[in-house]
Formats: C-alpha cells, sequence, structure tokens
C-alpha cells in the first residue's frame, strides 16, 4: 500500500474521495440581511463561556461586546446587530441541550454599521500585545472546531515555532467558504498571516490548499507578489492533492512536510501551528480596525436549497431565517446539517443559530436521503474497506464488532481507539452500512467518563 | 418543515453487500457458461442444481431463523456456483445437492449467516463431499466430448444415494476410451506425465480434464480487484508463493517435481487463489494479514499436492488459512499513524514538498536563505519566487 500511495503520488496513505460536490465553488459571497432578532449563545467555542456584560432592555451598537472572558481559555462575544436585548435566557443550542443566549432585536432604523471598532496600529507591537488584541476580536476556529485563536496561537514555553501552516484544504464536500474567502480576500489572508506570524514567531507560512481550488492558490500568490516581500518570512502557497481529510492537522503536515505528528502531540512538537484560512482573513480585517467577530461567511448548500451559495451571515442568524432566505423552507427538505456531510452536525430544530464555529448549513433532501434510509445493515462481512480507508491507519473493523459487544476498555488499550478523530472514512466506505464512527462516538464517550470516574 | 437528525457522516458510498457479491457474480458468469462450453449439458446440470439447492438452503435456514440472510445478497449463489465449479463436471447431481447443503448448513447457517462464517461455505461442502464420496469426486469426464450438449455423462444422473456409473466404461461403450478422464495433477501425480502449457492455461483444444479456465478467471479476478470488489494482495501472495515454492523445489530437483508453471495453471490453484481465499468474511481484513494469509496457502497448497496422498491440495489449503486468519489478524494490526518506530524517530517521506525545518530559524540570522523545496511540483516558477530581505521597490 505504501508503494501504491507512493506512486500515485498521495500526500498522506488512505482517505476516502467522496464526490466534491461543490455547488457554490464560482459564486461570489453575498450579504445576507440583517434578521429580525438574533440569538447569541454564551458557549459557542471550546473552553468556559463568557460572562454577559447587558441587561436586559439595554441598548447594544454592532461590534459592541456583550459578554466578557473571565477564563484564558475563552473569548468575549460581540453585538452583531445594532439594537435592543430582548432576553437573556435558555434557548435550544446547535448541540442539543439548551444553552445560555442573548436575544437582541435588532433596530429596524440603525444602518448596522460597525461603529463601535476603534483602528488601532499594531505593526510594532510585540507578540503578547498581538495575543491580546486577537483575544479582544473574540475569533475562535473558523473551520469548525471553534477552539479559542489566541490559545492555538500561544507558544507553550520551552517550545519554538518556525512555521505557520495555514490550512486552506476544505477537504469537506459542498463547503466553499474557505475557497471563496482565499479567491476574494488574499490581502485580508496575508494580513493575518502576518500577525499570526509575528504572535508565534514563525519565519515561514505556507498555505496548503487541495488542488481542486487552483485559483484561490493563483489568487493567493498574486496577492504575495503585489505586496512585495513581508519582513516576516516567507509566505508559499502549496497545493496537494484532493483527498478526505487532507484537512485535519495531522494529514496536511503529512502531506506537506512527509511527516507523522507522533501520537498524542500537537504539531507544535515540529516547531508548527495550523490555523484555518477563514481565521487568519478574517483576524486580518477585525485587526487593523480594532473590532470583533460578529459575522462570518458560511456555505448554504446542497440538493435541498434553491439559492445555493456562500453568504456572510451575521453571527446569532436563526437558522429558519438563513434556510428562508436560501430558499430551503419547502417541504422536501428533510436533513439540516451544520458543517460538512463528512464530520456536521444534524440540526436538531430550526431554531438554534449561527455560531462561530458552522462554516456551512447543508440541507439535504428527502429523496436522496431516502438512498441511505433503504440500505440494509449487514452484519460485518470483514471487507477490509474501512481498514484501507481509515487515515489513522486504525482497524475499524474490528473496533466496531468490539464496540457491539461493549468491550470499550480492550477498544482503548489495543486498537487505539483515541487515535480515531471521527473523519468518518470507515462508514463512508461501509458496504455492510454499518454506523462504525457512531459506535466509537459512543465509546470514547464511555471512555472518557470512565477516565473521569477514576480521578474524582 | 420535519427535520431529520442522523449521525455524520451523512454521505455513503453508493456500494453496498449487495452491490460487491452482484458483481461476483456477474464475474463468475463467463466463467460458467464457458465450463458449460466445455462439458455440455452435465456441466449446465450441475451448475443449476448446485446453486439451486445452496439458495433453497439459504431461503430454509433463513426462515427458520437460523442465519441471518437475504436472497438479494447473492451470497448463496456464489457458494453454489463456486462449489460446482470445484467439483466434477459430471458429478451426480444427488451427491452435489448433498454437498450444497451442507455447505450452507455448516459452513454458513451453523456459524449464523453472511459475514459470521469461520470458513468458506463453499470449501467446507466440498470437503464434506470429498470424505463422502471419494470415488466420485476424483472422476473427471473428458472435455469437448462430442455430442456432450445432447446427452448428460450418466454418472451425473445417478439415482438418490446411489452409487454413479462408471465413466470409463461409458467412454469405452462410445469409443472413446482414448480419453482418458483424469485432471492434469492426477495424471502428474500417479502416471507422471505433464500437461502442456497451452492446453493448461486456455483449455482450449484436447480433451484434457483440466476443469474451469484459468486464463477466464484471471481475466475476471483483474476486473473485480479492479473495481475493488476483491482484495489483489491475496491472490498475488498465494499465486507468489506457490510458485515461489514451486519452483524452489524444482531447482532442487528437477525430475522429481514439475515445473512451477505447471503447478500455478493446473487443477484448482487459480479459482481458490482468485475466488475462493478472497472471500472478504473468511480472510484476513488487515494488508499484512493478507499477505501471510496469502503465503501460508500457497505454501501448503504445493506442500500438500507434493507429499500427500491426494492429487489436489488448494481445498485444505485454504480451509487451514481460514482457521489461521483470527491469528494472523491478531498478529498484523495496522500501526496507527504517528505511533511506528520511523514517526518516532521523525522519519520525513521522500518527495515531501517543504523540508520539516525551514533553512534558517531565526529572522534575525543574516545569511537567511528561502527554504528551496526539494521537489518541482505544484510550486511557483522560481521567478515568482522571492527572496526574504530583498529591498522593496
Amino acid at each position: 500500500m505504501r508503494l501504491l500511495s507512493y506512486f500515485r503520488g498521495e500526500a498522506f496513505q488512505r482517505g476516502v474521495h467522496p464526490p466534491s460536490c461543490k455547488l457554490t465553488a464560482s459564486a461570489p459571497i453575498r450579504r445576507l440581511p440583517f434578521p429580525e432578532r438574533v440569538v447569541v449563545p454564551l458557549s459557542q467555542h471550546i473552553g468556559k463561556p463568557p460572562r454577559a456584560i447587558v441587561k436586559v432592555g439595554q441598548e447594544v451598537v454592532r461590534g459592541e461586546p456583550i459578554a466578557l472572558a473571565d477564563d484564558w481559555l475563552s473569548v468575549p462575544h460581540h453585538a452583531p446587530v445594532t439594537g435592543v436585548v430582548e432576553s437573556i435566557g435558555l434557548r435550544p443550542g446547535a448541540r442539543g441541550p439548551w444553552s445560555e443566549s442573548i436575544v437582541i432585536r435588532a433596530l429596524p432604523g440603525a444602518t448596522q454599521e460597525d461603529l463601535w471598532g476603534k483602528p488601532r496600529d499594531l505593526s510594532q507591537a510585540g507578540p503578547a500585545e498581538i495575543l491580546a488584541a486577537i483575544r479582544d476580536t473574540g475569533m475562535v476556529g473558523l473551520g469548525g472546531a471553534a477552539f479559542p485563536t489566541h490559545a492555538k496561537l500561544t507558544v507553550p514555553e520551552h517550545a519554538k515555532v518556525h512555521t505557520l501552516v495555514v490550512n486552506g484544504c476544505e477537504c469537506e464536500p459542498y463547503l466553499t467558504c474557505d475557497h471563496r474567502l482565499m479567491v476574494e480576500q488574499p490581502d485580508a489572508l496575508i494580513v493575518g498571516i502576518r500577525y499570526a506570524m509575528r504572535a508565534t514567531g514563525a519565519v515561514r507560512a505556507i498555505v496548503g490548499i487541495e488542488d481542486n481550488k487552483a485559483d484561490a492558490a493563483a489568487a493567493i500568490t498574486a496577492a504575495l507578489a503585489r505586496c512585495g516581500p513581508v519582513p516576516e518570512g516567507t509566505i508559499h502557497a502549496e497545493l496537494v492533492p484532493t483527498k478526505y481529510p487532507q484537512g485535519a492537522e495531522k494529514m496536511l503536515v503529512m502531506a506537506l512536510f512527509g511527516t507523522e505528528i507522533p501520537a498524542g502531540g500537537l504539531p507544535v512538537a515540529l516547531g508548527m501551528v495550523v490555523n484555518n484560512v477563514g481565521t487568519l482573513a478574517a483576524l486580518g480585517q477585525l485587526l487593523p480596525a480594532g473590532r470583533g467577530l460578529t459575522e462570518r461567511v458560511v456555505t448554504i448548500t446542497g440538493p435541498g436549497v434553491a439559492r445555493p451559495g456562500d453568504y456572510l451571515v451575521p453571527l446569532g442568524t436563526p437558522l429558519r431565517f438563513v434556510l428562508d432566505y436560501a430558499g430551503a423552507g419547502n417541504a422536501e427538505a428533510r436533513e439540516v446539517i451544520l458543517g460538512g456531510p463528512m464530520m456536521g452536525q444534524a440540526a436538531a430544530s430550526l431554531d438554534v443559530s449561527i455560531t462561530k464555529g458552522v462554516s456551512g448549513v447543508l440541507v439535504l433532501r428527502g429523496d436522496v436521503l431516502a438512498d441511505t434510509l433503504r440500505r440494509k445493515t449487514y452484519p460485518c462481512i470483514k471487507c477490509g474497506q474501512c481498514v484501507e480507508s481509515c487515515p489513522m491507519g486504525l482497524n475499524p473493523s474490528t473496533l466496531g464488532m468490539l464496540a457491539a459487544k461493549r468491550e470499550y476498555d480492550l477498544m482503548g488499550s489495543d486498537y487505539s481507539l483515541g487515535e480515531c478523530f471521527e473523519c468518518g472514512c470507515c462508514s463512508y466506505v461501509c458496504p455492510s452500512n454499518i454506523p462504525l464512527v457512531q459506535q466509537f462516538r459512543v465509546a470514547k464517550q464511555m471512555l472518557r467518563e470512565k477516565a473521569v470516574a477514576k480521578q474524582s | 418543515m420535519s427535520i431529520e437528525i442522523r449521525p455524520a457522516p451523512h454521505i455513503r458510498t453508493p456500494v453496498s453487500v449487495e452491490t460487491i457479491m452482484r458483481h461476483v457474480v456477474l464475474a463468475l458468469v463467463p466463467i460458467c457458461l464457458f465450463y458449460v462450453v466445455q462439458y455440455g449439458l452435465s456441466a449446465l446440470l450441475s451448475l443449476t442444481v448446485i446453486t439451486a439447492t445452496c439458495v433453497l438452503a439459504e431461503r430454509l435456514f433463513a426462515a427458520t431463523g437460523t442465519q441471518s440472510g437475504d436472497i438479494g445478497d447473492y451470497s448463496a449463489v456464489i457458494t453454489g456456483l463456486l462449489l460446482a465449479l470445484s467439483l466434477p463436471p459430471a458429478f451426480p447431481l444427488w451427491m452435489g445437492a448433498v454437498a450444497g447443503f451442507v455447505a450452507l448448513a455448516l459452513g454458513k447457517a451453523l456459524f449464523g449467516g453472511i459475514g459470521f462464517n469461520v470458513f468458506n461455505p463453499a470449501l467446507v461442502g466440498r470437503a464434506f463431499a470429498q470424505a463422502a464420496f471419494p470415488q466420485a469426486i476424483t472422476a473427471y469426464s473428458p472435455s469437448f466430448l462430442p455430442g456432450r450438449f445432447l446427452e448428460a455423462v450418466p454418472s451425473s444422473l445417478a439415482w438418490p444415494l446411489m452409487q454413479p456409473a462408471d465413466i470409463a466404461l461409458w467412454l469405452k461403450d462410445k469409443q472413446l476410451d482414448a480419453l482418458a478422464g483424469a485432471t492434469p495433477l492426477a495424471k502428474w501425480k500417479f502416471e507422471g506425465v505433464l500437461a502442456g502449457a497451452e492446453e493448461l492455461v486456455t483449455s482450449l483444444s484436447g480433451h484434457m480434464a483440466v476443469g474451469p479456465s484459468p486464463a477466464l478467471i484471471l481475466l475476471c479476478g483483474v476486473y473485480l480487484a479492479l473495481r475493488r470488489f476483491l482484495d489483489w494482495r491475496i491472490p498475488a501472495a498465494i499465486l507468489g508463493s506457490a510458485g515461489l515454492t514451486a519452483w524452489l523445489l524444482f531447482a532442487l530437483s528437477p525430475d522429481r517435481f514439475p515445473n512451477p508453471f505447471f503447478m500455478l495453471f493446473s487443477g484448482g490453484l487459480i479459482l481458490g487463489a482468485v475466488f475462493m481465499a478472497t472471500d472478504m468474511a473468511t480472510s484476513p481484513v488487515t494488508p499484512k494479514g493478507m499477505w501471510l494469509y496469502g503465503a501460508l496457502i500457497g505454501l501448503l497448497t504445493v506442500i500438500i499436492r507434493y507429499y500427500s496422498g491426494l492429487a489436489e491440495g488448494v481445498m485444505y489449503a485454504i480451509l487451514l488459512g481460514n482457521a489461521a486468519t483470527p491469528l494472523i489478524e491478531r498478529v498484523t494490526q495496522p500501526t496507527p499513524f504517528g505511533k511506528s518506530t520511523l514517526a518516532r524517530l521523525g522519519h520525513v517521506r521522500r518527495g515531501a514538498s517543504y523540508p520539516l525545518h525551514p533553512g534558517y530559524i531565526s529572522r534575525e540570522d543574516a545569511g537567511a536563505v528561502t527554504p528551496q523545496k526539494r521537489f518541482m511540483f505544484n510550486k511557483p516558477k522560481p521567478a515568482e519566487r522571492r527572496k526574504p530581505n530583498e529591498p522593496r521597490d
């Protein structure tokens, strides 16, 4: 297999090639109108949710902080619209449980300009100052994980970072928001990359782009030529062969540098920090303007959408409003997915809102779903397709059989279940239609609970 | 609008178990057709009766709840066709039906149906037939007999529970006794006669009882392997290991042992390697395990053929390989990403686009150079490349 991947020029071993279905790759980013009411959940990212600092009835200006972080691994939130705080309380959350949210009613007469931000000069700022400024923007990883960006860019003590890897792979089918950002805003991206390089001390930045987005790489290369040499070091845009899950940071580092990040380690072990293009492009716009994150680009697409496209959506916009605008309010739509089709999460209700980590809204129609519905689940026939597709080199076939017997401890100890990052390749290829990833999620949750119980 | 919630991934490949099994059946169709052309009515009857028995037996066991299973998955059809192809074409039909029933009952239903069986069901049926009907299973009728489409070989039509008529006597009656009905392997083993290469591969000329055509099986196997419906490693390992072992023995003493080519293309080795050993449920899932499993089967085949009292050894070799599969899987688990010794030592794949460390580490380093990529693929042209510390214009 190693030999075959070598001849095929593959960037990393195994993985799958799902149909790309990038319906919206050539349409420019459009702005979504402001909804009547936005719902900003306090818990939008990994880490402690921030604390609301506004009161019911208070008027807020677009871009004004409405929740402040009192923990290091947390970021503030900013008002996405100019309006009046209507209520603060529990609302349905995207992940299922109800969560504390701030509801703001937009003022119909407001121009919705961001008047709060004060431009500032960070050209002489040191790393600590830049990191603090990044935290003030409320930035989290916009690729989907929603990990606070300042925490990701903080280099641990005794570690040295020499390379900033910018993740522009966007390997999920259907999603094109990062692609459009790279094509339309390469200058902002370069500004963001330079801030990130200064914050981490990296001397080279490499933008990894899958080769189905050659125009994005060309746009970045052209912008680099326009802006001339940057004092921070060198920036390259690099095409890597298209394959899912290239966007996983371990896979991208493998594709670019040909080395495996040791199990259980972070890229910083190799002197690297990986960041998403969407995050850095947003930073490139927000940091010089001194503004906070109030909107993001979301791909609204899928067979169930009449007007698919990449939309600039105010954070907190209810899903129902987004879908109505994009033409998906019809009865045929059967499943609404936040994120891409491989790793995205099905929304439980249309009342949840777009948060910082939502990169796409995918609407699948009933007749498309019926194909998977009608499929029968067979016992594992041990065809080995999952073993040949697992990018982490696990054995999902055996893991699945162990999961059916609830041998969770054995899965964790002997079959490296902890390495699984739930990319979904094994479930995607399984001819027996076994929900392997779901079984692994349950198993990992059980193991985590066991570990917590042991500690206390 | 009502919405559904399902776990990710929300898309699936169109390939299902039915697709795989259907393609295996499709790949077997040309082989069966040529088999019928070779052996006539007897072969057609044998294929039909055994396959029908297998399908009916599976229906019976699925209906009584002994096993899971669905007629749509075609797996009983595959078992039946393979069993029929591995038996002599003029095998008495009632014996074939018994073997087919046993294949499903002991080989599959006993374990719980598709996916759970430990041994290849077709080979379980054949092993039973070998033990129960030792004479009938070695009585081959010659291929390309005149008038083969008009009448069946009398041994086919033996009454249930009766011994079949002797094929040699029947041939003598028809003044065809010059065409001895022995397989090439039996001929070599018991008479010391080697069959020609062309005859073995294509089975087109002559009347030798060569069974299904190896060339056709290989062709269909290549199709399945390209469509990823069987794993190419297993046939490659079996043929490689059998060929190597046979070649070593041939090199040691060319008079005692046949040449490796004869070893590979005679008997059921090709059919076994391409269609039987690759049975998914009974072969390892790990790539390394597949090589080991194939190598074991190839080696055992040659040893059994050379040193045992039987002319053919593929069946037992594969059954032993099936038995060893759980153990092989256990010792050949894949190494997870980032856990191999090479990864721990910081191994870098050849042809990587960028060196792991830039040529310089600190920006203050005055003689800093742009990290040069080692490999001229997917990268900006040298003219577009900017040097660090170049004065702005």
